[in-house]
């Protein structure tokens, strides 16, 4: 509750103008921060680990589970940097603040934790080599470099998890060889993903412990100002279809246009960059969720794939009541592909 | 019945309503200084809460370090174990002109960060911006004055709901101010922490967890002595009312026998009778209550300032400055007099229950009764100094040193009247003729009337002279101590550490010895502990004020070889020259010397600049005494701030810092001398109301005197004879158990309290001055019942002989 109050006012401190701010203050000036350019060839696994002259970075993972109760789960761990001015600096000085969002959510329940943390004392942060990023006892790590095999854990008040995941299928560079567009006027952040896992492990729920498998998907983005200042705020899919293919894209919510991109990912891991506008989505079904008004049922199409279809949210109820409060849960697609995936919606307050 | 019964017994009161003035305003006293006394406590405590509270200290368990500080790494390690812990660094910092407490705090994990934020927002300040330079400092509008006006660099933002005093800030400026870049002074333990988390005795065997109620503070668990000593005081006032209280009341039941034989006889029943007299003592005791509570509020209120300052003297405890009134302290004030008047009353009450249904009035004054009493009284009050020792022998701590004193002074007023009726039979050796015989006589006969105030006076007396002698003692002791201590001439505070180098080669070149004054933070198994630093010199061999030591303990200590501790670690700790002590982890010293250490409630040890350099380089070097003839000192600080931009209050001359030193330890004592005052008030008046007590019952002895030939005026003369007669053999019995009061205040209550021991001064014309005191309130209580005795009209005598009465 005391974050809440410190990361909106710094959101708040961020904004220049009286502009539209957009969601989390992300629809703001970059004030000495770097900005993405095309043309950075990322390079591995130093770019796994964090870019403190970037304003924001996020490790995410997402994964479609299944328990052997039967029942379908989704867990979700989230570590994001937010830097109060570029670079690093030792100890208590660091600018550099982490806050890790981590849920599990069923049918009937969507239970989430947060965690906040400073900079430059060892409380939390990233290291490329061997990969490891942690806040408090939150963690994902691997025994190498790679993010071929990874342990996982979190822990709230009513849940705990440990899930392995091994990746079968390569590294994938969103837009143009990782540098992603996000408006028309240019925004634009670092972004790949690696959405080939296998997933195994243990949740710790109120009921007891319970077995699962599934897949997971992994995404790190890093940017100074990610949105454009008439955006506030984004619909994101990670649908991974029973094909092999997989699909993410995402519209930002402009205040005349959205603006749409994505990418397709083949059986084999090929990327193939969706040119804005191509792919579509469209609310069919709204829920009440914390007094707001969400589309949680959507529709869904790529044609250029032959891809339509119903996205529907596991549990309509996943709403992240964190300091910035966002709704992100598993979804199950039907239609001309079926398959599982994760819906992120933000800045609808 | 009822109704017309009560109307009887309270008609009693309009035909003494001297006595009615008595008992109320002994019960007034009685409460109202008690109550004073609780209410100074409560305001204080309430104070430290506060403190606590607004510091989001409060609530929390805490990890301290058993030594040194905790670093920051372990810190990050106990967060990456799952607990939820938010890091405190405390610590003094100088700002140009004037030293602040800093309290760093993580601004994201601090359980105040809301209401800080809303402060920081209200100045139209992101507060995220607090934690990146220049930072910016939170402190109450008094101390945001004194620190806007020290520094320009941080930005400060006023909160009303912080304590005084205290600059809190982001651990990014704290650990900046105090260059302690690495370590933390301990951990709150956030009050949500998740289950199945390794227990913190595992993870952290190195620390120390003390639960939230313990852990309210340093303050609270200091002044703890300093709260019971002032109830201690409290409650002596309070027993000292009582007494005024039970006379009166024996002497109203005993004055209304004639009427209670003849209600009894017109059938009112027993039960009923008691039932009224129990109300009617309930009733004045609420009313008396009440008024003794407004008192001591009053009193309160004009004490506080006093005890704010003692606090701030002796522990550096914050204390804000009003008096709130809080519905716990009416009630148990109240209470507290209704518990103490049917206390009071039980004998009597008892007596008159007991008493046949016709049974005469007592015919006989109650003085003749019972020299038997005096020696089971006596016998009681052996057995209770007894007891007291063996408490002292066999318990360790406050509370036994204040039961010691508690049994020492019931056990010396039990066995007054013992050795008063003793010491006037030894006079009365000396009566020269008849008149003189009965005088003497008559003063013995007295005694019972008047043993519960001359008891009264007897504790006033002692306590007067035994907190006397402690203070006096204390000052002699601390004056001296101040001589030794502050040998350098002048003492010099930089603005800056690269002032401070640069002032430190100046006066190399001026051929001026400067001893940098450079210290650590850290504790001891919980507590705070500052280490010195010092720079081997020949002053400090000669003057410091050591009070054990082995033979070669400097040449040890100069070597690095081993260290000083003050005499408060050594109490606390039980250590001795030669034992060896855990600075900090792996930084193990022998004790090489103890020295005394007044004034300051927290350890402390010395050890030679060089070795302490060798594990803190990082430490502050600003302070300097400097050594200068003396008449050279003027014309040293004028060259000091011809040379350098240090302003004015920051050089000082010992003579000054003597003088303000004694001014703080002064203002720290005013509450005493106020309490021992007023207990001697009261003690004087419990001697008026036994001497207006005893005055009725007085006439028949004094009747047959007078028809003898005695004046009115003689008869007068001889009641402030009498009066000052046994005024005086009580002061000179009261002046052992003084010092028997001092000694233990000095030697047992002092090194509980505050971990040292004092040598005791003796003080004779201090004796002599409370002994005229005495004699003055003796005459004075005395003047009322002479004057009415010296102008009785003489029928009032006549009726002795023919009035059954």
């Amino acid at each position: 509750m005391n974050v809440r109050f410190f990361l909106c006012a710094a959101a708040a401190g961020w904004a220049t103008a009286a502009q539209p701010q957009g969601y989390a203050g992300l629809g703001t000036e970059a004030e000495g921060f770097a900005i993405p350019q095309p043309g950075t060839q990322l390079s591995f696994p130093a770019d796994h680990g964090p870019h403190p002259d970037f304003r924001i970075e996020w490790w995410y993972l997402t994964a479609n589970l299944v328990g052997t109760d039967g029942a379908d789960y989704g867990i979700q761990w989230t570590l994001f940097r937010s830097a109060l001015a570029p670079g690093e600096a030792e100890g208590w000085k660091s600018p550099q603040i982490w806050m890790a969002h981590a849920a599990v959510t069923s049918q009937d329940q969507h239970l989430f934790a947060e965690r906040i943390a400073r900079g430059g004392v060892g409380q939390a942060g990233v290291q490329a080599d061997p990969f490891n990023a942690w806040i408090d006892d939150w963690q994902i790590r691997s025994a190498r470099e790679t993010f071929e095999k990874l342990s996982l854990s979190a822990a709230g008040s009513d849940f705990s998890y440990d899930l392995d995941l091994t990746s079968y299928g390569p590294l994938v560079l969103h837009g143009d060889n990782g540098y992603s567009v996000k408006s028309a006027s240019g925004q634009a952040s670092h972004y790949y993903s690696q959405p080939h896992y296998q997933v195994s492990g243990t949740l710790e729920l109120p009921d007891g412990p319970i077995t699962v498998t599934g897949h997971g998907w992994l995404d790190r983005e890093w940017s100074s100002q990610p949105l454009a200042e008439d955006q506030s705020g984004w619909d994101w899919f990670s649908l991974s279809f029973d094909s092999g293919g997989k699909l993410m894209g995402f519209v930002l919510r402009g205040e005349t246009s959205n603006f749409t991109s994505g990418t397709w990912i083949t059986a084999d891991g090929t990327a193939e960059p969706l040119a804005p506008g191509t792919f579509q989505a469209g609310p069919l079904e709204t829920s009440d969720v914390e007094g707001r008004k969400i589309p949680t049922r959507w529709k869904v199409s790529l044609p250029s794939q032959g891809v339509s279809v119903e996205v529907q949210s596991l549990n309509p109820q996943s709403w992240m009541g964190t300091s910035f409060s966002y709704w992100e849960g598993p979804v199950t697609v039907a239609g001309s592909h079926s398959g599982t995936g994760y819906l992120e919606m933000t800045g609808y307050e | 019945m009822t109704g017309a019964t009560l109307l009887v017994i309270l008609s009693h009161w309009r035909r003494h309503p001297l006595q009615l003035a008595t008992l109320v305003t002994g019960l007034a006293l009685a409460a109202g200084l008690w109550s004073a006394v609780q209410a100074i406590n409560a305001e204080a405590r309430a104070s430290y809460d506060r403190a606590a509270e607004q510091l989001g200290t409060a609530g929390a368990a805490r990890l301290v370090p058993e030594a040194g500080t905790i670093p920051v790494a372990r810190y990050a390690d106990l967060r990456r174990s799952g607990w939820r812990l938010a890091p405190v660094l405390e610590g003094v910092v100088r700002l140009e002109r004037q030293s602040f407490d800093i309290m760093g705090v993580d601004l994201l994990q601090h359980p105040q960060a809301p209401a800080l934020a809303t402060a920081a927002e209200a100045d139209s300040v992101p507060p995220l911006e607090a934690l990146l330079p220049p930072g910016r400092i939170f402190a109450h509008p008094e101390t945001a004055a004194l620190l806007t006006a020290s520094q320009h660099v941080h930005p400060v933002t006023r909160m009303a709901t912080l304590p005084r005093g205290i600059a809190l800030a982001d651990l990014s400026l704290a650990s900046r101010l105090l260059r302690r870049p690495d370590s933390l002074s301990y951990l709150l333990v956030l009050p949500e922490q998740r289950p199945g988390l390794t227990p913190l005795s595992e993870l952290a065997p190195e620390l120390t967890l003390i639960p939230a109620h313990a852990a309210a503070s340093d303050t609270a668990r200091l002044t703890d002595s300093f709260h019971l000593n002032l109830t201690a005081f409290g409650l002596l006032s309070f027993a000292v009312g009582l007494f005024i209280v039970q006379g009166t009341i024996a002497l109203s039941l005993e004055q209304r026998r004639g009427m209670i034989r003849t209600l009894r006889s017109l059938g009112v029943p027993m039960r009923l009778l008691s039932g009224l007299f129990a109300a009617e003592l309930a009733v004045l005791a609420l009313l008396a209550g009440a008024a003794g509570l407004a008192g001591g509020y009053v009193v309160a209120a004009a004490l506080l300032p006093g005890v704010n300052a003692t606090l701030a003297g002796l522990y550096g405890a914050p204390v804000d400055g009003s008096l709130s009134l809080r519905p716990g302290w009416v009630l148990s004030g109240l209470a507290m007099t209704l518990g103490g008047t049917f206390l009071a009353a039980a004998q009597s009450l008892f007596a008159l229950w007991r008493m046949p249904l016709l049974a005469a009035p007592a015919a006989r004054a109650r003085g003749q009764q019972a020299s038997r009493s005096h020696l089971a009284g006596a016998v009681c009050g052996v057995a209770a100094i007894a007891a007291g020792f063996l408490i002292l022998a066999t318990f360790q701590g406050l509370i036994s040193g204040f039961a010691f004193l508690g049994a020492l002074m019931l056990g010396a007023a039990l066995l007054l009247p013992l050795l008063v009726s003793t010491g006037l039979s030894l006079g009365a050796r000396f009566a020269k003729g008849a008149y003189s015989e009965w005088l003497w006589a008559d003063t013995q006969a007295q005694i019972p009337g008047m043993s519960l105030a001359l008891m009264a006076l007897l504790l006033a007396l002692a306590a007067n002279i035994g907190v006397g002698t402690m203070v006096s003692s204390f000052r002699l002791t601390f004056t001296g101590w101040l001589d030794q201590r502050l040998f350098a001439e002048v003492y010099v505070t930089a603005t800056s550490d690269s002032q401070g180098a640069e002032l430190a080669r100046w006066l190399e070149k001026q051929g001026i010895t400067a001893l940098p004054r450079r210290y650590k933070d850290s504790r001891f198994k919980g507590a705070p502990l500052r280490i010195y630093g010092f720079e081997d010199d020949a002053a400090f061999r000669k003057n410091w004020p050591l009070l054990d030591a082995l033979p070669d303990v400097w040449d040890q200590t100069a070597r690095g070889e081993a260290m000083l501790i003050n005499e408060q670690l050594a109490r606390r700790h039980g250590l001795v020259p030669g034992g060896v002590l855990e600075l900090e982890p792996e930084w193990r010293l022998p004790i090489a010397g103890i020295y005394s250490d007044y004034g300051n409630p927290n350890g402390q040890a010395m050890v030679s600049l060089a070795a302490l350099l060798a594990r803190a380089p990082n430490i502050p070097n600003r302070q300097f005494g400097l050594r200068a003839a003396p008449q050279e000192i003027s014309g040293l600080i004028k060259s000091i701030r011809e040379e350098f931009d240090i302003p004015r209050e920051n050089i000082t001359d010992q003579a000054t810092v003597k003088a303000r030193s004694l001014a703080v330890f002064d203002r720290t004592f005013v509450i005493t001398a106020a309490l021992n005052l007023l207990t001697l008030g009261v003690a004087g008046f419990a001697l008026l109301t036994s001497l207006l007590t005893l005055w009725n019952q007085r006439l028949p002895q004094l009747a047959p005197v007078w028809a003898m030939g005695v004046t009115r005026r003689q008869l007068a003369a001889a009641e402030v004879l009498r009066s000052l007669l046994l005024a005086a053999v009580t002061a000179v019995l009261a002046l052992p158990l003084g010092l028997a009061l001092a000694w233990s205040l000095l030697s047992v209550i002092n090194v509980e309290a505050f971990g040292w021991k004092l040598p005791m001064f003796l003080f004779p014309l201090d004796w002599l001055r409370l002994f005229l005191l005495a004699l003055l309130a003796a005459v004075i209580a005395a003047a009322l019942p002479a004057r009415r005795l010296s102008r009785i009209d003489p029928a009032e005598l006549l009726k002795v002989f023919a009035n059954e009465r």
